[in-house]
């Protein structure tokens, strides 16, 4: 039992692993990029099989600013975690809230888009394959905006009352991983519903 | 010492004597199994949830057989017997199979990486509660509509759901729900126990213990885990769209208003197919981990192991339409999924082999554990033979849906599946609760088993061959299928007596088994290192790996594994 190893004993190298947040969300990430393939899918398979109307064509407009608004909340959140590394808290508390700002001004545009589409143009989930694939797809978006927005209001409340400081910058860097997912998410859907789908 | 060179306990100093506990509160007990976030204990949860559902989905099958044993049984009606198929695939499947393995996972796979706890426990409860919730809401259909004795309004549309029967056109009523709902919650907490596994290997192994170092069941758990992520979340996304179109009136597999009824086909082997690696994977684990240890070998290439698990892992992906070469895709479809269904037997033979080449030389112990495995490796191997069968579209045109297929799926989930199940529950049952299960019991069990199991599904085979369809009620006597159904039914029968054999021993040998010990096998992984059954905190100091045999190294320090590797 009192032998020596003869090779070099391997715990003299740093044992490092890596970190369980990023990980896990990477596969949150994975699980949820399946789930939207489906949906997606599912809209390019019905693309232009609907049996009435209205089609794309004629009631979607291409929701330029609010995906503007969106795409750019990505970049304001990083600068947010950038602000909290370097414990500039005022700034990330800024930034972060320019962040919730934008995310709630698409969420808005996509309510106002749908409003219109239902009481003007009559479109709903029933109406057609067109109605079931859109509703379904972009609110399935929607809702991974909502969860989002959530989160990030609880850290702006953290931020405002002084809970956040710079060690939670890593907790920010796992919730800023998701918001970026579903941004990218957002790249395909418009390209898939509003380009391709008109 | 070993204790400075490992940092595990050294092997010699165990205490055999069990220990007395002050006895607690029926209800003191029941708050602690509630609230825990123990893997342990969660993963003895999942196991003890599924050993129920697999008495029920078993009752389930009798039920059938009772049915087909002869020609114009009036035993059920045609309503309850396809009730009992749809039941009993779909507990099966979602209830027995994967929250078993889940269970095996949940406890196994933190003691043999040298980790306290899961990653993320609290996740881990919340995975098993609404899992759990999920099979108890499968069976709350039963109340209501006819009656028990009808089988209530349970579901009735078959595991596999086709649309457009699954339309609120032709299910009305809520069983349809009941199933949607059922699946897409245990579809949730699968998805968080494969996350919180993969992230466990990931991130929780103790020092020392590289990916080349993990024991192979970690490795397939991890492969397993990463495949839950990618199959059942197109199931949960089915099965949203579905209730959309349930509910809400969209027409997703409507075929009236345009939409299609292969979507949900595809949508769902998408699903359906990688389903069976899910299954098998962590059976080929437990072989991984048993054949060795029984054989008194290191295993057989390692390396390539984890390859051809990966890689299984991969092609799994890409074959789920070979369940539909008679809907009408096309030849050029048939024929890819032809080739990538055939290619999937190759990492799979480098298994076999493996395992062979394992055993072969070793000196072999036919102890319980290992009589399921050597049924496992000769049934795994008759079923992987039919299933290239049925890869070749001409003949699975011929045999889609009658009894050859049923015959070969219960060969792959019954078969192999379900034996390294009982495999695994006579090698860690002493692990888990410090007593051995009985071996005469485990031999009558096996032997039973074995019986059972080829006079059901081979037999089952030849009315399939003969052009019996599955699904049906009943049959017209005189074509030839009459002794074979009486066969197959006695057979089932012989397999359920098996089955509580297993079960009384469960029970028995909790009160009554011998005393284990730590390590009753002289096995060579760590969670044999610690007590049995394991404290809260599964080892005492966080264990130190040089080797994949860290156990072997401690008790031969000799001759240690690392100057091979």
């Amino acid at each position: 039992m009192s032998t020596i190893p003869i090779t070099p004993d391997p715990s003299d190298e740093p044992w490092i692993l890596p970190d369980r947040g990023t990980i896990g969300m990477a596969c949150l990430i994975i699980a949820e990029s399946a789930i939207f393939v489906i949906f997606v899918v599912a809209y390019i398979f019905y693309m232009g099989q609907s049996l009435s109307g209205p089609t794309p064509r004629q009631v979607l407009e291409l929701p330029i600013f609010t995906t503007i608004c969106l795409l750019s909340s990505s970049f304001t959140l990083h600068w947010a975690v950038v602000a909290l590394r370097k414990s500039k808290l005022g700034a990330f508390n800024a930034w972060l809230a320019t962040t919730v700002v934008l995310g709630a001004i698409f969420l808005i545009g996509t309510g106002m888009e749908w409003y219109h589409l239902i009481y003007v143009d009559g479109l709903t989930i029933q109406t057609n394959l067109f109605g079931t694939t859109f509703y379904s797809l972009v609110g399935l978006h929607a809702t991974h905006v909502i969860v989002g927005l959530l989160m990030l209001i609880a850290a702006l409340i953290f931020g405002l009352t002084g809970h956040v400081t710079e060690k939670h910058a890593h907790r920010m860097d796992v919730l800023s991983l998701y918001w970026h997912f579903v941004d990218a998410v957002w790249v395909i859907v418009f390209t898939v519903v509003y380009v391709l789908g008109r | 010492m070993a204790d400075s060179v490992s940092g595990l306990s050294s092997v010699e100093a165990i205490d055999l004597t069990p220990v007395e506990k002050p006895r607690q509160l029926f209800l003191e007990v029941l708050y602690d199994w509630v609230t825990t976030v123990d893997h342990k204990k969660i993963g003895l949860m999942y196991i003890a949830y599924s050993l129920t559902f697999l008495v029920i989905g078993g009752i389930e099958a009798i039920v059938m057989r009772i049915q087909l044993a002869v020609p114009h049984n009036t035993f059920v009606s045609p309503e309850v017997f396809n009730r009992m198929f749809t039941l009993h695939g779909t507990t099966m499947v979602f209830f027995v199979g994967m929250p078993i393995l889940f269970g095996f996972g949940n406890y196994l796979v933190p003691l043999m990486i040298g980790a306290r706890d899961m990653a993320f426990p609290r996740l881990n409860a919340f995975s098993f509660w609404i899992s759990a919730f999920g099979g108890f809401l499968l069976y709350y259909s039963f109340i209501g509509g006819s009656g028990l004795y009808g089988a209530g309004s349970a579901p009735d549309v078959g595991w596999f759901a086709y649309a457009p029967l699954t339309a609120k056109v032709f299910s009305p009523g809520h069983s349809t729900d009941y199933w949607t709902l059922s699946i897409l919650l245990s579809g949730i907490g699968s998805i968080g126990t494969a996350l919180n596994i993969v992230v466990t290997i990931i991130c929780m192994r103790c020092p020392g213990m590289k990916l080349n170092r993990m024991p192979l069941l970690s490795w397939l758990y991890l492969v397993t885990g990463s495949m839950v992520f990618i199959a059942v979340s197109p199931l949960t996304a089915a099965q949203i769209m579905l209730m959309l179109d349930r509910y809400v009136g969209s027409h997703f597999f409507d075929t009236q208003a345009g939409g299609s009824a292969i979507l949900w086909m595809h949508f769902f082997w998408i699903f359906g197919h990688p389903e069976v690696y899910i299954l098998v994977l962590p059976a080929f684990a437990f072989a991984n981990e048993i054949i060795p240890v029984f054989s008194r070998k290191a295993i057989f290439g390692y390396p390539a192991m984890v390859a051809a698990s990966v890689g299984i892992g991969f092609i799994s992906l890409s074959v789920w339409a070979h369940h539909m070469f008679a809907v009408g895709m096309g030849a050029g479809a048939n024929v890819f999924f032809v080739f990538s269904t055939m290619i999937i037997s190759v990492p799979t033979g480098i298994k076999i082999f493996n395992w062979l080449a394992t055993i072969w030389g070793g000196k072999i112990r036919f102890a319980s554990p290992m009589l399921f495995s050597v049924g496992f490796l000769f049934q795994f191997l008759i079923a992987g033979l039919t299933g290239i069968m049925l890869s070749v579209a001409p003949f699975d045109w011929q045999l889609t849906g009658s009894y050859f297929v049923v015959a070969h799926f219960h060969y792959v989930l019954v078969g192999a599946i379900l034996f390294m199940i009982f495999a695994a529950f006579y090698y860690w049952y002493p692990k888990a609760t410090g007593r051995m299960m009985s071996e005469r019991l485990g031999k009558w069990h096996f032997w039973l088993m074995v019986i059972g199991f080829h006079m059901t599904f081979d037999f089952m085979h030849i009315p399939g061959l003969l052009g019996m369809p599955r699904r049906i009620y009943t049959y017209e006597p005189g074509r030839g299928w009459e002794i074979w159904n009486l066969i197959v039914s006695v057979g089932a029968v012989i397999q359920a007596i098996a089955t509580l054999i297993f079960v009384y021993n469960l029970v028995h040998s909790y009160y009554k088994g011998e005393v284990a010990g730590n390590d009753p096998w002289d096995a060579w992984t760590l969670e044999w290192s610690t007590a049995s059954p394991p404290p809260s905190y599964n080892f005492a100091t966080t264990p130190i790996v040089h080797s994949r045999r860290p156990l072997w190294d401690i008790k031969h320090p000799e001759d240690p594994d690392w100057n091979y590797e």
